[in-house]
């Protein structure tokens, strides 16, 4: 194990702790800098919806994790800031420009959402945030001269600086990464400054925060405001990774595809978000796979067993009309969640920490180190 | 003029008068405690001053200026802390941000410099934390820096509520029940640095406490309270001898 020697302030807000940490992130890095050059085409698609994810999951991060407000509506954001890019490119406005544009004005929109919300808190504001994503979501099927309605919006292959970057090539995958990277570069600055600071005191309590001089109120818009601008971000990126965007892809299942990166990544922390991302991009040729073999699999188990080749065939049936049934996949996101929130609440990013320190303190680790309690000290009365 | 003064001050739920009309002054530089039995209105009176509850009716005025309508968060940015008699301390973050939220109402950043972590920001936190730091060794807490609020026991909690309202350097400060569920030992450092605070840091210290060994040692005035009114008001030996006071404590 190692123990930090600390000398001077300068070591509590550096960024990485201790060179351990620039040799791991460092191979990281150039791992995913060599990434399209040794995995396959299909896999780097991956990626890349990995890194548009991990950046919407930084941002819900913010929101939701560290200042503690939750939202089902980031769906609309992503679609905000997808329609931009998509309306702007329209007009020949050059990457960079709608870009930001997607962001600001995304941002903008989520401190606006972020006004009514200060009144609200837990379920009422997820109800809240939930009404805002199907206004957007009506808006954007009905508004037909800016947004083609139901038809959707065909998106150009991304121009940067003259040079065309399709969505399939490795120089789109290099700008997501660098859009990540960026995000939670600027959000870890953020953490380890007043604003990080007034965000998580928020989240845990809103009376304390407010007695030492926190604007609640403001700070809860500017997360917001933040969030949305992030999630806008990545929603233009999206937009060209797709090539295609309608109504129907910002749906609610989206936001809470959104919800599952953080929750089982880790909430209060980056790395879960980009993990969760991971887990929540690579589940799904995992499912599809499934519905796929599952049956096979199944109806020759029983085979083995001795069933005949009618019931044999009868399972495969049956089987392969569970894994067909619509809204299965919703159903599967549901179960993984309401396990995680049972049985991991730190998510995969505490699992992970938790992991790391029984091999630290090997062999002294005690079984009790993690075990949960319950302090009742907290007083309700000034919420 | 007075340092602080509360005027007329009262509080009702529907018929209940949780403060009732209560006037009192405090000069700058001494110890006030607040005593009465339990529901007297003593921590609503302080939830009035930080403006967690506005007042029913009732004035506030903090070195001759009416705060009766400020915002809550400005209360801080005027110099006036408070501890919680519950400890609301930020649980799921290290006694170091704790601190340093405590120094939020001296932060300059803006939002874009700190999205860049520019010099000035780098150089505002190092600043903040030499603050945090002196307020650390003030109150022997070096122990703790980086553990998680959650995990430590409830007298260093307590200990670090202080330290987050000292962090914020604070002119007047309102410490509600600093010694509840601490045990002698504590309750006599806390008793200490309550002196200290005032003799080295030239803070006005208004307090709520039940236990009177603590008021005895530090309050330089005692007010004593009863279903939201004023019983007395004098040195703590008088307080106590005041029949009222006597009454309210024993019924008789």
């Amino acid at each position: 194990m190692r123990f930090l020697f600390k000398t001077d302030y300068e070591d509590d807000i550096k960024l990485f702790p201790h060179s351990g940490y620039i040799v791991s992130y460092g191979i990281l890095l150039a791992f995913l800098l060599i990434a399209p050059f040794v995995l396959s085409s299909y896999l780097v698609s991956q990626l890349v919806f990995v890194c548009i994810y991990a950046t919407v999951g930084v941002g819900l991060m913010i929101l939701t994790g560290f200042t503690g407000q939750a939202s089902l509506g980031h769906a609309a954001f992503l679609a905000i800031g997808a329609y931009t890019a998509a309306y702007l490119q329209q007009f020949n406005v050059p990457f960079p420009v709608y870009f930001l544009a997607g962001g600001l004005l995304t941002g903008v929109v989520g401190a606006l959402v972020g006004f009514p919300a200060l009144r609200l808190t837990g379920i009422y504001l997820v109800i809240a945030t939930i009404s805002f994503a199907f206004i957007v979501e009506e808006v954007l099927a009905r508004w037909e001269t800016v947004t083609h309605g139901n038809e959707g919006m065909r998106v150009k292959t991304l121009s940067l600086f003259g040079q065309a970057v399709p969505q399939n090539g490795p120089s789109f995958y290099y700008l997501c990464l660098a859009v990540l990277i960026l995000t939670i570069v600027g959000t870890l600055n953020l953490l380890r400054s007043p604003t990080g600071r007034a965000f998580v005191a928020i989240r845990d309590s809103e009376t304390a925060a407010r007695s030492m001089g926190v604007n609640v109120s403001l700070y809860k818009v500017k997360s917001f405001a933040i969030s949305a601008a992030i999630t806008g971000l990545a929603g233009v990126l999206f937009a060209h990774k797709l090539s295609f965007i309608s109504p129907e892809m910002f749906t609610l299942q989206l936001s809470i595809e959104f919800i599952i990166v953080i929750l089982i990544g880790g909430a209060f922390s980056l790395h879960g978000a980009v993990l969760g991302a991971i887990f929540l991009v690579m589940i799904d040729p995992f499912l599809t796979y499934l519905k796929d073999d599952l049956p096979g699999i199944i109806a020759g188990i029983a085979a083995t067993f001795g069933a005949d080749s009618i019931t044999a065939g009868k399972i495969h049936g049956n089987v392969a009309a569970i894994a067909s049934a619509n809204g299965l996949k919703g159903a599967i996101y549901g179960v993984i969640i309401v396990l995680f929130v049972l049985f991991e609440p730190l998510g995969l990013y505490g699992r992970w920490l938790k992991i790391k320190l029984f091999f630290q303190l090997f062999p002294l680790y005690k079984r009790a180190t993690f075990k949960r309690q319950k302090i009742y000290v907290k007083s309700e009365r000034n919420r | 003029m007075s340092y602080f003064r509360a005027e007329n001050l009262s509080l009702h739920f529907g018929g209940l008068k949780a403060v009732d009309s209560v006037s009192f002054a405090v000069e700058k530089g001494e110890i006030l405690s607040i005593i009465g039995p339990n529901g007297a209105g003593k921590s609503s009176i302080f939830n009035l001053i930080s403006r967690i509850y506005p007042p029913t009716s009732g004035r506030i005025f903090f070195e001759d200026q009416d705060i009766t309508n400020q915002p809550a968060y400005d209360i801080a940015g005027l110099g006036i802390a408070r501890t919680f008699q519950n400890i609301e301390l930020f649980e799921n973050a290290t006694m170091l941000s704790n601190l340093l939220v405590g120094r939020h109402r001296h932060s300059t950043t803006r939002l874009w410099q700190e999205l860049l972590f520019l010099p000035s920001v780098r150089a505002g936190e190092k600043m903040h934390r030499r603050r945090v730091e002196q307020v650390i060794e003030f109150l022997d807490l070096e122990a703790y820096r980086d553990k998680l609020i959650s995990g430590l026991p409830y007298g260093v909690r307590k200990v670090i509520e202080l330290a987050r309202a000292l962090c914020s350097e604070p002119k007047l400060i309102l410490l509600d029940e600093p010694s509840s569920g601490l045990n002698v030992e504590e309750t006599e450092d806390m008793s200490f640095w309550i002196r200290d605070m005032k003799t080295e840091l030239g803070i006005t210290v208004l307090m709520v406490e039940h236990d009177m060994t603590l008021v005895n040692r530090v309050s330089d005035r005692v007010i004593a309270l009863n279903y939201g009114r004023v019983l007395a008001m004098g040195s703590p030996s008088e307080v106590q001898r005041h029949p009222d006071v006597v009454a309210a404590y024993l019924g008789a």
